[in-house]
């Protein structure tokens, strides 16, 4: 049997594999990718944990986590539709109307 | 698995408020263009509906849903709050989206499903439904904050908060989910007893407290998760701006308080010194940086951030007299800065985008009534008696005071001290400069209506506050 310990490393390395991608990504696409993959990070922690706890409430989050994922993918994207009309790029470095 | 139908009923304000907003989007296609303001009315009518079913559970005190949903005094306390907000916004936005051509249906439909969202934040009981309401409430944010989808502005708001907004909520879950491994649950209540046995010296603890206070401290924009707050205030509509800066913040707080004094009580020494420091870097930098913003909404967010770390001392001191007075901050902080960004749509029209502070020049001799009003936000804002303003910033103080903090006390009287100088150019600007032109300026009637409350409510709690104070005593949260 795997131990824990694995799966918990395994999502703290994905974890900042997605942060850091946002942190220095430079294309929105790929953002939103990194926040996925943050997202999945804790996904993969849920299930481990419930595996080995042996209560049923980690993995209901999961689906919760899942849906919340697919919204805010969906919302995201059609954000991103909308600037790329005005702005013809999905670079956040040209999307500096106002100063960070 | 137990579902009984009383169930229904504690949970009956947010079916109202959800059953409203699907009715305003199935109506919308069928009404024509010009009778759009209608589905306004129906939104209003929703909250007034959901207020008095609030306020007959005011006093309620009892968990629902297998424990996913707590009906509470404190809960109800903010949900009141939150009702007053949107309908403020709902009246200040008739006039502006027509204004602006965005008079669309939905507009109404995401306010409500917002205050839903919040309202489901603030009566969470279980990490579950803390983490869907709060999603609830920031993916219509995104959307409502790039409402005016042919400017420029608006959609880049709307990119930054949503990229921000999501990265913060993935650091929220993902101190949530190393919070289920510690302690095998969800349930605030099952956190607070596991913590009583566990051994708080972990460092897993450490980093589930640290992740959770980041996720929060992005959405009350405590520095230095703040960055977001400024561009997106400046470029959302003014309402959005108003609705953002108040329901948003409040309904934040109350989860934060929720989570960290139900569940994370135990441990309340190990997180305190961190969110001493989140305050302190709070409060000097948002009155700091205030000091140089041209642009009304964004000199209001660094002021909404500064705020933030006022009332985070009301949190991080955790006694009964600390939630009290972040309790009374709240609702304080909402109608004044609910009335200042009142003030801010009055000023937009033609081709004037009426948000520099320049364009407040010579206000009292355009509109009169609208510059008082401003006056009176711009002196509570500030903090000076007789306004609400300070007895909300007295409470908090008092707070710090008494469990020895008097040094922190004493460096956010300093810098509320600071602060007065970038409220009162406002003041000095609508009284002292004259106007660039004669006009006078116009206000519609939901407007003024708007305006005329929350004046008349800075002024009252200002001068007689006891009745509210001992409702908010009342309905404090319970320390276990």
């Amino acid at each position: 049997m795997v131990p824990l310990s694995y799966y918990v490393i395994l999502s703290a390395i994905v974890f900042f594999i997605g942060v850091i991608g946002v942190l220095i990504r430079r294309n929105i696409i790929i953002l939103l990718l990194s926040i996925e993959l943050m997202l999945n990070a804790a996904n993969i922690n849920f299930v481990a944990f419930s595996h080995y706890l042996k209560t049923i409430t980690g993995q209901v989050f999961v689906f919760f986590v899942l849906t919340v994922a697919a919204a805010e993918v969906v919302i995201g994207l059609a954000i991103l539709i909308a600037l790329y009309r005005g702005k013809a790029t999905v670079n956040v470095e040209e999307v500096n109307l106002m100063k960070w | 698995m137990t579902f009984s139908v009383t169930d229904i009923g504690a949970v009956l304000p947010e079916i109202l408020i959800a059953v409203y907003a699907c009715a305003i989007l199935l109506i919308e296609p069928f009404l024509p263009k010009d009778r759009r303001e209608i589905l306004a009315y129906f939104g209003l009518a929703a909250l007034g509906l959901a207020f008095i079913a609030t306020w007959q559970l005011l006093w309620a005190d009892l968990t629902v849903l297998n424990g996913m949903f707590v009906l509470d005094p404190f809960g109800n306390f903010f949900k009141l709050l939150l009702y007053v907000a949107a309908i403020m916004t709902i009246l200040l936005s008739m006039g502006y989206l027509r204004r602006e051509r965005i008079d669309l249906g939905e507009y109404y439909a995401f306010i409500l499903l917002a205050i839903c969202g919040m309202m489901i934040m603030v009566s969470g009981s279980d990490l579950v439904t803390v983490f869907l309401g709060l999603e609830l409430m920031s993916i219509t944010f995104y959307i409502l904050v790039g409402f005016k989808r042919f400017e420029e502005k608006s959609l880049e708001a709307s990119a930054k908060y949503f990229i921000l907004g999501s990265f913060s909520s993935g650091i929220l879950l993902f101190g949530i989910s190393l919070l289920y491994g510690l302690s095998g649950t969800t349930n605030l209540e099952a956190v607070a007893l596991h913590l009583r046995g566990a051994d708080p010296g972990n460092p897993a603890w450490v980093l589930a407290v640290i992740l959770l206070v980041a996720g929060f401290g992005f959405k009350i924009a405590a520095v230095p998760f703040h960055m977001w707050a400024p561009d997106v205030y400046e470029g959302a509509p003014t309402p959005v701006t108003a609705f953002l800066s108040v329901g948003s913040k409040a309904a934040s707080f109350a989860v934060f308080l929720r989570v960290f004094m139900e569940a994370l009580g135990g441990i309340h020494a190990d997180w305190r010194f961190l969110l001493i420091l989140l305050s302190v870097i709070t409060i000097v930098m948002g009155s700091v940086v205030a000091l140089v913003q041209t642009n009304i909404k964004r000199m209001l967010a660094y002021s909404g951030i500064a705020h933030s770390g006022y009332a985070l001392i009301g949190l991080l001191v955790g006694d009964r007299l600390g939630i009290f007075s972040l309790m009374l901050y709240m609702p304080i902080y909402a109608v004044m800065t609910l009335g200042a960004f009142g003030v801010v749509t009055l000023l937009r029209r033609g081709g004037v985008e009426g948000d520099a502070i320049d364009d407040f020049a010579g206000l009292a001799k355009k509109n009169r009534l609208a510059a008082l009003a401003m006056l009176i936000f711009m002196f509570s804002l500030a903090g000076i008696p007789p306004t609400a303003g300070f007895i909300a910033k007295f409470y908090i103080f008092m707070a710090a005071v008494n469990v020895h903090l008097t040094w922190l006390a004493v460096l956010g009287v300093i810098f509320t001290a600071v602060s007065a100088y970038f409220y009162l150019k406002v003041v000095m600007v609508m009284y002292m400069k004259e106007p660039d032109e004669e006009v006078h300026l116009a206000a519609p009637p939901a407007v003024v209506m708007v305006l005329a409350v929350a004046a008349v409510a800075v002024l009252l709690l200002g001068i007689y506050p006891g009745p509210f104070l001992d409702y908010a005593q009342n309905a404090a949260l319970k320390i276990r």
